[in-house]
């Protein structure tokens, strides 16, 4: 029993104390929510976009627009490429195909996770569109309101507000998603366990705690979206 | 029938849906001024022809005049006609995330008609008009269905509209509540706007009505003033019609 302890104490030590290798995984962490973020931000305007390309041909009475068939077209190939690939392929074609050249493993990251958010996002930001009566955009035209502007000033912002949940989900799904750009090389929470264990040969500890970092991470989002939430219905009824 | 003082004129209107011809050959017109109720059985077109004269529904063929432009030509700005076309909704259509007043000031402040303060002051006044001003910052969701009608109202006659277009205002409410909405409408009719209003209410019709439409089967199959119609009605839909509901 006591050599079980001791044995977990040295194998403590080696894992983070060792060469200050504790502070690998506050960057790799740092890296995890950089990519998060950056990712998210992409994913958002490309849903937004997407979304209101695709419920504006949807709800086209009438007349056909050309131009807005073709967009139509294009945003359902996008959604269908990225939907139906894995992330991890996504990832890999970025980096060793399409930025082979570039350095900017953070950049690629972002960049092949925003887009591959993006289809995700416009599908949940579609649905809340297609959620709100279309009574809202009857009322918001028939005041003489511009259709872009009853969408960015009426839609949307309730679209949004119906949706919130899932788009949650969406961030969490992201967020722990982030540990596939290790394929790409980049040091990334997930990227720096795997490297200590390949100096250390631990796997117990490094693993664990990563894991229980990814948790508690989750766990302080959830909590900050729920507030979020909370604080956007109260505003309906008072 | 060119009369000088026409706001609306309708030349005929058709309107279909799929292979369902809803509006066949409607020729109409409304005057400055005048106080047009539309009543008939539903699925008769009445409302399509309301939503017609703003665009909300496009016309198949035919043509729509306000104040003597042709708003169903192509190169027609609709949002400019909008402006001055007020529409009242059956179910009210209020924006929920946003409260009262910015309901009232979005669309003036939106278009540029007013800036804030001047939008705010109109809102103020509106919501006196209809006594409703101690409800500005209340969200709709909060309000009883009259009321909602009633910022309906007031929202559509922020934008300073010439003509107010009504559609069943009332249906969707509960008894007790129809009385304040006919009343906001009443006290707009008698200052003088200009309006077309699909409705039951054959009390309001008769009492407001300049001119009362009975819409059948895709076409206004008789008019007249409200006496006309409700104490000699020729039209035998119409007697049928009115038997059933009076």
């Amino acid at each position: 029993m006591q050599a079980f302890f001791s044995s977990l104490s040295s194998q403590f030590y080696i894992s983070f104390v060792d060469q200050n290798r504790w502070q690998s995984y506050i960057k790799g962490l740092g890296v995890s929510f950089l990519v998060t973020i950056g990712a998210l931000a992409i994913g958002i305007v490309i849903g937004i976009l997407v979304a209101i390309c695709r419920t504006a041909h949807d709800q086209k009475k009438g007349r056909i627009n050309p131009l807005l068939s073709v967009i139509n077209r294009i945003c359902i190939i996008y959604t269908t490429v990225i939907r139906g690939t894995p992330m991890m392929v996504q990832l890999l074609i970025n980096g060793f195909v399409v930025f082979v050249s570039s350095r900017n493993l953070i950049g690629i990251a972002i960049l092949t996770l925003g887009i591959n958010s993006g289809a995700y996002v416009s599908e949940i930001i579609r649905s809340g569109i297609m959620s709100i009566d279309p009574g809202q955009m009857e009322a918001g035209r028939s005041l003489g309101l511009p259709y872009r502007t009853v969408m960015s000033k009426i839609i949307i912002p309730q679209a949004i507000k119906n949706v919130f949940p899932a788009l949650g989900n969406e961030l969490i799904t992201l967020f722990k998603d982030t540990s596939l750009v290790t394929v790409i090389g980049l040091t990334d929470l997930t990227k720096a366990a795997m490297q200590i264990q390949a100096r250390t040969y631990q796997a117990f500890m490094p693993y664990l705690c990563i894991a229980g970092l990814y948790l508690v991470c989750v766990l302080i989002m959830t909590k900050i979206l729920g507030t979020v939430e909370g604080r956007m219905r109260k505003s309906e009824r008072r | 029938m060119n009369a000088d003082n026409e706001l609306i004129r309708i030349e005929h209107l058709q309107k279909r849906f799929g292979g369902n011809l809803v509006l066949k050959d409607v020729n109409e017109h409304i005057l400055e001024g005048e106080k047009v109720v539309i009543i008939g059985p539903s699925g008769s077109g009445k409302s399509t022809l309301l939503r017609c004269l703003n665009l909300l529904e496009t016309p198949t063929s035919g043509h729509i005049y306000f104040e003597g432009k042709d708003i169903t030509a192509k190169k027609t700005d609709i949002n400019a006609v909008r402006c001055q076309m007020g529409m009242v909704f059956q179910h009210f259509n209020l924006f929920p995330h946003i409260t009262v007043r910015e309901n009232i000031t979005l669309a003036p402040v939106e278009t540029h008609h007013m800036n804030k303060e001047e939008a705010n002051e109109e809102a103020s006044k509106l919501l006196t008009r209809v006594g409703l001003l101690d409800k500005a910052d209340a969200y709709p969701s909060s309000l009883s269905g009259g009321q909602q009608q009633r910022i309906a109202i007031v929202r559509a006659l922020a934008m300073h509209p010439r003509v107010m277009l009504f559609d069943e205002p009332t249906s969707a409410l509960d008894p007790e509540m129809v009385g304040e909405v006919l009343e906001v409408m009443k006290e707009l009719a008698d200052s003088g706007m200009t309006m077309a209003v699909v409705t039951h209410e054959m009390g309001f019709a008769r009492e407001v009505a300049d001119r009362v439409l009975f819409c059948a089967d895709g076409g206004i199959q008789e008019e007249g003033s409200a006496e006309e119609i409700f104490s000699h009605p020729k039209n035998p839909r119409l007697r049928d019609f009115l038997s059933k509901i009076i």
